[in-house]
């Protein structure tokens, strides 16, 4: 147990939901709801690393960008603990209410190649955050953007070139430095390394813990790497069309899983080791669609554990150990594999 | 795998010295500059490398689908034991035009990419395209070639294949999709099947449906599979033997066992200690390669990997060392171990 988990949550959600609508015929009427988001409830807590996981659809990048209120949220609430202790609920703000705030929420964008302007320079695109918020100009600003750029392992010498004679991995940095420029408190990765090649990876896996480290931060991590979210994160939400299925300390979601989704998720991810052979859990059918998410447990029709109950009964996030939340009818009876179990 | 001079343990596929370049304004870009291997019958051999280490250009040479110009087989030679024409071919000496290059282009040897949905025709049905594929190689009417297509859907376990046949491929899920590019793959049944990155675009669970299905398919059809991947999970799963890739070059070569526990090469241990695994207990730091790539339009001479390399000697930045056999079937470029 580290200090911080004594101390109140940095951030906290309660049952949020994102619904975008689905709109269509002659005068564009919604017809029904893509449910991206459908209830979720966590808190993370200060300088902790939070994996978000899931497989694509699941509603992981939607719950990272409401959180920032890059979108308005259907339903629920956003608590955010500023700087100066204030608990803020940041679910209903209007953007001007937001902008203070912006400068301890921020974002890291996936693909290094299309989130930095081409046509601006590396000065710029990190320097723009401190112009917008009034923080620095001049000599001043060229001073912070030399210091930001050295913290990410890039040489200041750089700074007048643009972002198309950098790397992968250095756009990437550029994209990191840029976010750190208002020292957040708290950061939304949004898969932040998986369009890198894997040498280049650790590289800047190691940096996100490194400055992780030295500057207190706190990130929320999505990915769909299961291995690079293990490495880096304190715990881990499991999510699955919409809902938080698990979440718990990293070992324990991975190592001990209380749902069965988990233990089919970690079933299939092929170790980088021959002598480990893969016990692999099939899943019957696809994913169902988030417009039309089938009744009771969403799991349910590609569950192997399936009950009546399940399919008319959706269960809820509970705590089935201490600090070990699950929404399955039967966590904790069912004894399910994690990662080496037979 | 050496040793015995059986004929079935003469390699079906042999690359010698392979080099493709490709001509441009801004310099030549030397995509595969001398690779070296060799694919033996019923095994699959994986592919390893970061993007831009040649690994695709070199399964494109293979099936001679390389633009020319701007590229061009500059030289080596791809060795082919033909079943159809019984006989030794070089593929790279054969006009990619040719009879002979087109009957084995998916005859003999067929290819599954990466995007399985910009492989398929949105316009035609999934019975109509493996149906064609079918009668470009064999002479069958098109009612024949037809009920080949549905039996292929049943052997990569799509549901409701009759259905399935009449439909779009907007209609699949993306794996349905690399399943139906399975199906028309082995449709003809090659005897190699190139894999590039197939499951790459696919979520873990489905990933893991479509590697068993590759797994089973292998031994009912006994094919040999070329796996072309970075992900070195997928790798460790699926191949008997692998080649690791650096910059045009094929670096280490060896079983899996041996590239997994018995690295020789600096990149090939680099690239390991990179990745995180899951399930390696307590959090292992990871050893990132230091610098980047060089461009291929640009490749300093001497080792490819001198400039990144932790064991640099000043002879590794004047000389390219050769590929060779340290122990019994493990091949590895480097000159710690002249």
């Amino acid at each position: 147990m580290t200090i911080s988990s004594f101390s109140d949550p940095i951030l906290e959600v309660k049952n949020l939901k994102m619904y975008f609508p689905i709109r269509g015929g002659f005068f564009q009427t919604i017809k029904g709801y893509v449910k991206a988001v459908d209830g979720i409830s966590f808190s993370v807590r200060e300088n902790e690393v939070l994996g978000l996981v899931g497989e694509s659809g699941c509603g992981k990048t939607t719950a990272g960008r409401t959180i920032l209120r890059l979108y308005d949220p259907t339903d629920g609430e956003i608590w955010f603990r500023k700087k100066d202790g204030e608990r803020v609920e940041i679910s209903k703000y209007t953007q001007k209410q937001m902008m203070p705030l912006r400068r301890e929420m921020r974002m890291i964008f996936q693909d290094p190649f299309s989130s930095l302007n081409p046509r601006r320079t590396v000065k710029e695109i990190i320097g723009e955050p401190l112009i917008i918020h009034n923080i620095a100009r001049g000599r001043e600003l060229e001073d912070r953007v030399a210091y930001l750029m050295t913290a990410v392992g890039l040489d200041p010498a750089y700074m007048d070139r643009y972002p198309h004679e950098f790397s992968g991995g250095q756009r990437q940095r550029i994209g990191i430095a840029r976010t750190l420029s208002l020292s957040p408190r708290l950061i939304v990765a949004d898969e932040p390394v998986s369009a890198l090649d894997v040498s280049i990876q650790a590289q800047v896996l190691n940096l996100l813990q490194n400055l992780k480290e030295d500057l207190g931060l706190t990130l929320i991590f999505v990915a769909h790497d299961l291995s690079v979210v293990e490495h880096i994160s304190d715990r881990i939400a499991v999510m699955y069309v919409g809902k938080i299925v698990e979440l718990s300390e990293t070992e324990n979601v991975l190592y001990h899983p209380l749902h069965p989704y988990t233990e089919a998720l970690v079933s299939a991810i092929p170790p980088a080791d021959p002598d480990i052979k893969m016990h692999r859990i099939p899943l019957q059918g696809d994913v169902p669609s988030p417009a039309n998410p089938p009744k009771g447990c969403v799991f349910h029709p590609r569950c192997r554990y399936a009950r009546d109950i399940c399919s008319q009964q959706e269960p809820t996030l509970r705590e089935v150990e201490p600090g070990h939340f699950a929404s399955c009818h039967f966590a904790g009876e069912l004894s399910l594999r994690g990662i080496g179990g037979e | 795998m050496n040793g015995t001079s059986t004929t079935d343990s003469l390699p079906l596929l042999e690359i010698k010295d392979l080099r493709t370049y490709f001509f441009l304004e801004k310099g030549t870009v030397r995509a595969v500059d001398g690779v070296n291997l060799s694919l033996q019958r019923k095994t699959t051999l994986g592919l390893v490398g970061e993007s831009g280490c040649g690994k695709s250009i070199t399964a494109m040479s293979i099936m001679r689908l390389i633009q020319e110009p701007p590229g061009k087989i500059v030289s080596g030679e791809i060795l082919l034991r033909s079943r159809t024409f019984g006989q030794v071919l070089d593929l790279a000496k054969l006009d990619r035009h040719s009879q002979t290059m087109r009957a084995i282009r998916g005859g003999e040897i067929a290819m599954v990419f990466q995007e399985p949905m910009t492989s398929l025709n949105p316009l035609y049905t999934i019975g109509d395209q493996i149906a064609e594929a079918v009668q470009l190689h064999q002479k069958v009417s098109k009612k024949e070639a037809l009920e080949r297509a549905l039996e292929m859907l049943v052997k990569v376990q799509i549901a409701m294949p009759k259905q399935r046949l009449r439909e779009y491929p907007h209609q699949l899920s993306g794996g349905m999709r690399q399943r139906v590019m399975i199906a028309m793959a082995l449709s003809c049944n090659p005897s190699i099947l190139i894999a590039d990155e197939p499951t790459t675009a696919l979520d873990v669970t489905v990933q893991a449906q479509i590697l068993d299905l590759m797994r089973q398919l292998q031994e009912d059809i006994d094919s040999s599979i070329i796996m072309i991947t970075h992900n070195l999970g997928v790798v460790s799963q699926m191949a008997h033997f692998v080649a690791v890739m650096y910059l045009g070059k094929v670096v280490e070569y060896g079983t899996t066992n041996d590239i997994f526990h018995r690295s020789l090469h600096p990149y090939t241990v680099g690239l390991l200690n990179s990745v995180p695994v899951l399930g390696r207990k307590g959090k292992k730091v990871l050893v990132p390669i230091e610098g980047i790539v060089p461009s291929p339009m640009n490749i300093p001479p001497g080792c490819p990997f001198a400039s990144r390399c932790p064991k640099v000697m000043p002879k590794c930045r004047e000389v390219n060392p050769e590929l060779q056999e340290k122990e019994s079937g493990h091949w590895v470029s480097c000159w710690l171990y002249e």
